[in-house]
C-alpha cells in the first residue's frame, strides 16, 4: 500500500484529466449547436436589415410591379393563404381518416404494414416528385388546371404523411383502458371513434396538421412544376359575393402564385432593389412559419392541460 | 316470494330460496393465439347473487370473466370454445351469430382501475345511454342521478355534475364507473379486481355496495384477494392453470373445501 496522501494525490489529478474532456466537449456542442442557431440568426438579421425598411401598408396591398419601389406582395399572399385553406381542407379528412382506419380498423397483417412503411418512406419523397405527379394527375389527367386546387391538393399529398403520423401517435397515446371502457358499454367502433377516440386526441391531430402546412407554406418546388404564375397582378375572384347565393368557389380554379414564388422570382433580378423587396416578402414568410409553429405548441399544451392520463 | 317496489321502478325479488342460474358456462375454453388460457370449465353463475373467481395471478379469472361481455372480441387471434348460456332467453352468449354488442348492452363491466372518460362526470353516467340512442334531456338528467344514488355518488357530486371526471379521487372515480354502468340496467354485471388500486376506506365502500346491488343484478367478481370474496360473495370459484378446480357456497370453500389445491391456496399455504 502506497502512502495515502500520494494516493489522494493520483485520485485528483486522474479526475480533473476526466474533467477536462467534460469542458471540451461541453464548448464543441456548444459550437455544434451555434453553427445552426448562429446561420439561422445571420440570415434573419440580414433579411431583416434589408427587408424591414421596404415594410409598409403597401407592400401588403400592393401588386408586383416592375419598378421595385411599387411592388407588392398582395397577390402572393392571398395565394398562399388560399393554397393553405385547400391544403387543410383536404389533407385534414384524408390524413385523419387514414390514421383512424390505420389504428383502430385495419386488421394487423402483412398489408398494413407494407401501408406503415409506405406512409413513413412517403415523409421522405423529395418535394419536386409530388409536383410531377399532380402536373400528371390533376393538371393533365383530371383537367384542373394550373389553379389554386392544383396547389391545395399538392401541398395536401406533400403533407398526408405528416398527418398520418402524428395522428396515429395521438391516438397510440389513449390509454386502451379508455377504448375498453367505451366498448364495454356497447359502442360500436364508430361511435367509439367519434365520441373518444378523435375529441381525446383532437391536440395531437391538429398540430400535425399546422406542422404540416407550415411545411407546406414555404414550398416552391412542386408549386412552380404545377405552373404557378410568377407574375400575376388581379386577385382570384372574391369567395363571398354581395348577390345570391353570396359564396363564390371560382376562386378555387384561377391562376395564382405563392410567397415562396415571388421571392423566388424577386431574387432572380439584376436590380438591387429587387433584392430588398425579396428579403422583405422573406421576412414576412418566415413570420408567417414561425406563428403557424407558435400556435401548434399552444394549442399541443392547452389541450394537453385538461386531458392527463 | 316478497316482492318490493324500488324507487327506480325496477320490482326487485328478494332472493328466492334455490336460485336460478343467470349464466352457465358450459365446455368453456379459451385460447390466446396457441396459448390455452382456459381449459372445459362449467360454472353456473346464479341470478341475484354474487360469484367470487380467486385463485393466484395468472390462473386465469381475469379471462374467464372477459368472456362473458366478449371482450377478447376486441383482439385478434383470440378463440373460444364451448358456450355460455344466458338466461332466461337461452342465448349462447358466444356464439358468432350474437352480436358482441349485443352482449355488452346487457352484461355491464367494471375493471380492474377507474377509466373514466375525460369527459364531465354527468357525461360518463350517461354514455351508455347515449349509446342506446336516449336523447331526452329529462330521461337522461333522471337516470344520471338515479344510476349515482345506486352508486353511493350522488350526494359527493350532485354539485359539480359538469366538472371533469379526473377531479374525483380514486375510490369515487371508480363509484363513478360502477354508476356508468349501472344506467343502462344490466342484467349482469362483471367486476375485474375492482378494488386492487384503492385504499381501505374506499374498498369497504365499494365491497358495500356490490353486497347491496346483488338485490337487483346478477354479480360476478374476480379478486386477488380472499378476505374480500369472503366477505361479499355468495359463491366461490377457485381457478388454477386455467382449471376450475372448486366451485361452491362461499362458507364451504372458505371452511370445508373439498379439494387439497383449495385448502391450500386458501390457508396461504400456496399462491
Amino acid at each position: 500500500m502506497s502512502d495515502p496522501s500520494v494516493r489522494l494525490q493520483k485520485i485528483r489529478a486522474l479526475i480533473a484529466a476526466h474533467k477536462r474532456w467534460d469542458i471540451i466537449f461541453g464548448v464543441v456542442g456548444l459550437l455544434a449547436l451555434m453553427a445552426g442557431v448562429l446561420t439561422f440568426a445571420a440570415l434573419f438579421i440580414e433579411m431583416a436589415i434589408k427587408g424591414l425598411p421596404r415594410l409598409s401598408w403597401d407592400f401588403f396591398t400592393s401588386f408586383p410591379s416592375r419598378k421595385p419601389g411599387e411592388a407588392g406582395i398582395l397577390s402572393a399572399w392571398v395565394g398562399s393563404i388560399l393554397v393553405m385553406v385547400v391544403t387543410a381542407l383536404a389533407a385534414l379528412p384524408l390524413g385523419v381518416g387514414a390514421a383512424v382506419y390505420l389504428e383502430e380498423y385495419a386488421p394487423k397483417n402483412w398489408m398494413t404494414d407494407l401501408i406503415e412503411i409506405n406512409v413513413t418512406n412517403l415523409a421522405g419523397v423529395p418535394s419536386i416528385i409530388y409536383g410531377l405527379l399532380a402536373l400528371g394527375l390533376f393538371v393533365y389527367q383530371f383537367g384542373l388546371g394550373q389553379s389554386i386546387l392544383t396547389a391545395g391538393l399538392t401541398l395536401a399529398l406533400l403533407i398526408l404523411p405528416v398527418v398520418i403520423v402524428t395522428t396515429r401517435e395521438a391516438i397510440r397515446s389513449i390509454p386502451g383502458a379508455i377504448r375498453e371502457g367505451a366498448y364495454a358499454l356497447g359502442a360500436t367502433k364508430w361511435q367509439t371513434t367519434s365520441d373518444h377516440i378523435l375529441p381525446y386526441a383532437r391536440g395531437g391531430i391538429l398540430t400535425g396538421v399546422i406542422i404540416g402546412m407550415s411545411r407546406a407554406i414555404g414550398e416552391t418546388a412542386p408549386v412552380i412544376t404545377i405552373g404557378a404564375l410568377t407574375f400575376i397582378a388581379f386577385l382570384p375572384p372574391a369567395p363571398v359575393q354581395g348577390e345570391f347565393p353570396f359564396l363564390s368557389f371560382e376562386w378555387i380554379m384561377s391562376p395564382f402564385t405563392v410567397m415562396p414564388i415571388q421571392m423566388f422570382n424577386w431574387t432572380s433580378r439584376p436590380e438591387a432593389a429587387f433584392q430588398h423587396n425579396a428579403a422583405a416578402a422573406g421576412l414576412v414568410l418566415v413570420v408567417m412559419t414561425l406563428s403557424m409553429n407558435a400556435l401548434a405548441i399552444y394549442l399541443r399544451y392547452r389541450l394537453r392541460k385538461k386531458i392527463k392520463w | 316470494m316478497v316482492t318490493v317496489a324500488m324507487p327506480h321502478g325496477l320490482p326487485a325479488i328478494s332472493p328466492a330460496p334455490v336460485p336460478l342460474p343467470k349464466a352457465e358456462t358450459r365446455g368453456l375454453s379459451f385460447s390466446y393465439g396457441t396459448f390455452q388460457a382456459l381449459q372445459h370449465i362449467d360454472l353456473a353463475i346464479y341470478e341475484r347473487r354474487v360469484t367470487a373467481l380467486i385463485g393466484p395471478s395468472g390462473c386465469g379469472k381475469s379471462t374467464f370473466l372477459r368472456c362473458f361481455n366478449r371482450m377478447h372480441d376486441l383482439y385478434p387471434g383470440n378463440r373460444y370454445e364451448g358456450e355460455i348460456r344466458f338466461f332466461p332467453d337461452n342465448t349462447n352468449l358466444l356464439d358468432p351469430h350474437v352480436d358482441p354488442i349485443e352482449v355488452r348492452m346487457r352484461i355491464s363491466m367494471v375493471f380492474q382501475k377507474a377509466n373514466p372518460f375525460p369527459k364531465s362526470i354527468y357525461e360518463n353516467v350517461a354514455y351508455g345511454l347515449r349509446v342506446r340512442g336516449v336523447k331526452r334531456r329529462v330521461t337522461l338528467d333522471e337516470k344520471v342521478e338515479e344510476a349515482l344514488r345506486d352508486a353511493a355518488l350522488w350526494d359527493e357530486v350532485k354539485d359539480r355534475l359538469n366538472d371533469l371526471a379526473f377531479n374525483l379521487s380514486g375510490g369515487q372515480q371508480q363509484r363513478l364507473c360502477i354508476a356508468r354502468a349501472l344506467a343502462t340496467d344490466p342484467e349482469m354485471l362483471l367486476f375485474d379486481e375492482p378494488t386492487s388500486a384503492l385504499d381501505p376506506i374506499a374498498t369497504a365502500s365499494i365491497e358495500g355496495l356490490i353486497t347491496e346491488l346483488k338485490n337487483r343484478v346478477t354479480i360476478l367478481i374476480v379478486t386477488h384477494n380472499m378476505q374480500q370474496a369472503a366477505r361479499v360473495s355468495d359463491y366461490t370459484a377457485y381457478m388454477y392453470l386455467g382449471r376450475l378446480i372448486e366451485f361452491g357456497v362461499t362458507d364451504d370453500i372458505f371452511l370445508k373445501p373439498k379439494r387439497k389445491e383449495t385448502e391450500d391456496y386458501i390457508t396461504g399455504r400456496f399462491g
